[in-house]
């Protein structure tokens, strides 16, 4: 099937749009656009960063699920407590799979849940000392933390808990960073504000902390922000940036440190992958500590060669030229890949609908694999991250915000990508629809994505899904046309 | 007789602990078998029954023992005066935590440990001043206190908190079964009290189920942690909590009410010149532009 028109695509909007009740469908068409290149601000064209409608099975997260489970989760050194009742942190616990070296229970403790386990009476009389005595105690468990973070579920500002007295006081009991975070989740419209909450705390309660102390720096020093080391992603881009001579100081927050993020404010140059959830850190540490910041992109060779060279640009010939030398020893590696996948892949369009930087950063990647990105869609962006998507998308492509479940069924039905990536609800959604799918919160499983490395294992993950034979046989064998009856007629 | 499940309302201070508790001895004295449930986290409302300084509350107790599940029902139900059932739900203390929840949690636990025994005649919930969230309007939900007392005096203030009270029973009136049963006018002394109370009854559709006199009986007996009925049955006001409670076992008239709008009610307070009308034009002029014209 060939692409559809801009009419074409108008037309499917207005279509899917038709069912919904007049409020429903008032609110929706708002989110829905047809991509024009042309377009300067996204603002024209789509609404984000609102509140979802009840009832259309949105995709989206909570506060909570943005700070605990993005920002701060990662950081491997630390304690992050769930305070609140149990579910919140048990269910979510490990459930992103960002990497992390260490001896977890030791010296790290990602994959642990922390929780203060809120009962009728902390309801009641408060939960402060509750959570003042589970900081002793987890300071007594698990010595070698480097911190503790309280990350608020809903009742805490219900009731109105002081956790940053209590945090305050325990910090000095400890002699150790003790951070209250207030993401509630029922605060904003989706995880982003947890995100932003998540950075303001940082911002507030880590980045002064070694204000004036000595640092021994370099003129190459960088930090890598909003890369959380799904499946070892930030591995396999901090390798290209020490490659070409950058000395990495910080991973912001994939298997990251305290010690790393309190040192950032020393960097040269910050490095922002996802813009989404950590570009407010990066603005700030540009207006307090005058550190410049840049996006870059490590989906794809054509995308990780262009960011290499546009990094290279801050600094002097020597890094220049590592950046050259990095990706001339990756190019044939990368082209092998290529001439083995893109004759598989060539021509083949996907649909995406993700969160994040993921809408738009992997559009590249597909590319470079000769495959086109025919729609996409995030799950708490805001328009500046559709400013940045309009000139990566083709013309007439579909854009779709806060996706709801009916419109992106309906959505695949009419377009017929020949892969969707999206998230684990809608995997099982598509794949039962025949239309092979890739999970791209976690990667299904797999990465790292990031890199040259990553491209590999990325290319090799398109193909096999695209590729597998089970497409083939996603009809009973008592439903199918008997050819072999027909064949044997002939006989 | 089908246990009858109270509420008492009113402003805070206004005098419902104290009015209860006398209405609830008299109650008992006739003969009646009566609970008291006390939902303030300053749990005071069981104080002059049982003659001690605060009895132990559901929540402070479920906090020791660790949960609410790990509790009896004797362990928090003590018994007074005339025989009366005393329980306080109990909170936390001011700034902290959530008393609406303790109130929930409270009342939830005493029906599911069977605190509403057949035997007993009536019920009363003696509900912290201002209805501030869910857990203080838990008593008028689900159907538990079909009947709303309103305690209130002829101060401008307490008025526009038993009309305030009255839109909360309105709310839950008509998704159960829950009534306004008539306002209590616990006398302050204030001019014409007594008709402009049955004014405010009567617009709300209610009545004013009895008028409550001051008398320093009351604080007398209040001082030795006891009801006026105990300390000296034989005082004229002892009388009064007496026909009160004779009032209210015959008392049939349950409405869903109809409260009045602000300007309603400032005209009622005008009527009877507890408030002055307002003069428009001085509305946001400063003292200096006012000498000025």
């Amino acid at each position: 099937m060939t692409a559809l028109t801009r009419e074409e695509t108008e037309a499917l909007i207005q279509e899917v749009l038709e069912v919904y009740p007049e409020k429903a469908k008032k609110d929706r068409e708002k989110h829905l656009a047809v991509n024009d290149q042309s377009i300067e601000q996204s603002k024209k064209c789509i609404t984000s960063n609102r509140k979802s409608l009840p009832g259309v099975m949105t995709i989206r997260g909570c506060a909570y699920a943005g700070s605990k489970g993005v920002v701060w989760g990662p950081i491997k050194d630390m304690i992050h407590i769930s305070h609140g009742p149990v579910g919140c942190g048990q269910y979510s616990r490990a459930g992103r799979r960002n990497y992390y070296v260490g001896t977890t229970g030791v010296n790290t403790f990602g994959t642990m849940n922390f929780t203060s386990d809120f009962q009728e009476k902390d309801i009641v009389f408060g939960g402060d000392k509750k959570l003042a005595k589970l900081i002793g105690e987890i300071e007594q468990l698990f010595p070698l933390n480097k911190g503790i973070s309280v990350q608020s579920e809903c009742p805490i500002g219900l009731i109105g808990d002081d956790i940053e007295a209590v945090s305050k006081k325990a910090a000095k009991e400890i002699d150790k960073p003790v951070v209250p975070v207030r993401c509630e989740g029922f605060r904003g419209v989706s995880q982003s504000l947890g995100h932003h909450i998540a950075n303001d705390a940082i911002r507030d309660w880590v980045l002064p902390r070694r204000d004036g102390k000595a640092f021994e720096g370099t003129p190459y020093d960088v930090a890598v922000i909003g890369d959380y080391n799904i499946g070892g992603d930030a591995w396999s881009s901090r390798i290209l940036l020490e490659e070409m001579g950058l000395r990495v100081v910080a991973q912001w927050s994939g298997d990251g440190t305290i010690a790393e993020m309190e040192k950032t404010p020393n960097v040269k140059l910050n490095l922002i992958h996802c813009y989404r959830s950590m570009n407010y850190i990066a603005r700030h540490m540009e207006e307090k500590y005058s550190i410049p910041w840049m996006e870059y992109n490590f989906f794809g060779p054509t995308k990780v060669a262009e960011s290499l060279r546009a990094i290279a640009a801050k600094f002097d010939d020597k890094i220049k030229e590592g950046a050259e030398r990095v990706i001339a020893k990756y190019q044939p590696l990368m082209q092998a890949v290529i001439d083995k996948y893109k004759p598989r892949l060539q021509g083949k369009r996907v649909m995406l609908y993700v969160g994040g930087l993921r809408p738009r950063h992997v559009i590249g990647a597909y590319e470079d694999l000769g495959m086109e990105v025919v729609g996409t869609g995030y799950e708490f962006g805001h328009n500046d991250d559709y400013d940045r998507t309009i000139k990566d998308m083709g013309n007439a492509t579909l854009l779709y915000d806060d996706v709801t479940g009916f419109e992106f069924e309906e959505f695949v039905k009419r377009v017929k990508p020949d892969l969707v990536g999206s998230g684990i609800k809608e995997k099982f959604i598509f794949q039962k629809m025949g239309v092979p799918f890739r999970q791209m919160h976690s990667w299904d499983y797999s990465g790292p994505y990031h890199g040259y490395d990553g491209f590999a294992i990325f290319a090799r993950d398109m193909d096999m899904t695209l590729n597998n034979p089970c497409w083939g046989k996603m009809q009973a064998p008592w439903l199918k046309k008997d050819e072999s009856v027909v064949e044997k007629a002939a006989a | 007789m089908a246990l009858r499940q109270c509420a008492i309302y009113g402003k805070g201070g206004i005098g419902k602990s104290t009015t209860t508790q006398n209405l609830v001895a008299a109650l008992a004295e006739s003969g009646k078998k009566v609970m008291i449930v006390g939902c303030d986290p300053k749990a005071d409302s069981t104080r002059l029954i049982l003659h001690s300084k605060a009895q132990n509350s559901v929540m402070e107790l479920a906090a020791e023992a660790g949960s609410v599940e790990d509790l009896e029902l004797e362990d928090v139900l003590s018994v007074g005066f005339g025989g009366i059932k005393c329980v306080e739900s109990g909170g936390p203390e001011p700034g902290v935590g959530c008393a609406g929840r303790g109130v929930i949690t409270a009342i939830n636990f005493l029906e599911e440990e069977g605190a509403y025994d057949e035997a007993l005649d009536f019920v009363f919930y003696d509900v912290l001043g201002d209805v501030v969230c869910g857990g203080f309007a838990m008593p008028i939900r689900e159907n538990k206190a079909q009947e709303i007392y309103i305690v209130c005096s002829g101060e401008m203030m307490a008025m526009y908190a038993a009309n305030n009270i009255a839109k909360g029973i309105v709310k839950y009136a008509n998704s159960g079964s829950v009534r306004l049963a008539g306002l209590i006018c616990n006398s302050r002394n204030t001019d014409r009290e007594d008709e402009l109370i049955m004014a405010l009854a009567a617009k709300l559709g209610s009545q004013m189920i009895h008028f409550i006199p001051r008398d320093n009986a009351v604080q007398h007996a209040e001082i030795r942690r006891m009801t006026v009925i105990e300390y000296d049955p034989t005082h004229k006001q002892a009388d009064e909590y007496r026909a009160l409670a004779k009032k209210i076992v015959e008392n049939k008239k349950f409405v869903i009410p109809t409260p009045i709008t602000m300007d309603e009610l400032e005209a009622l307070l005008m009527e009877f010149g507890i408030m002055e009308a307002e003069d428009e034009s001085i509305i946001g002029k400063k003292a200096a532009e006012l000498a000025a014209a």
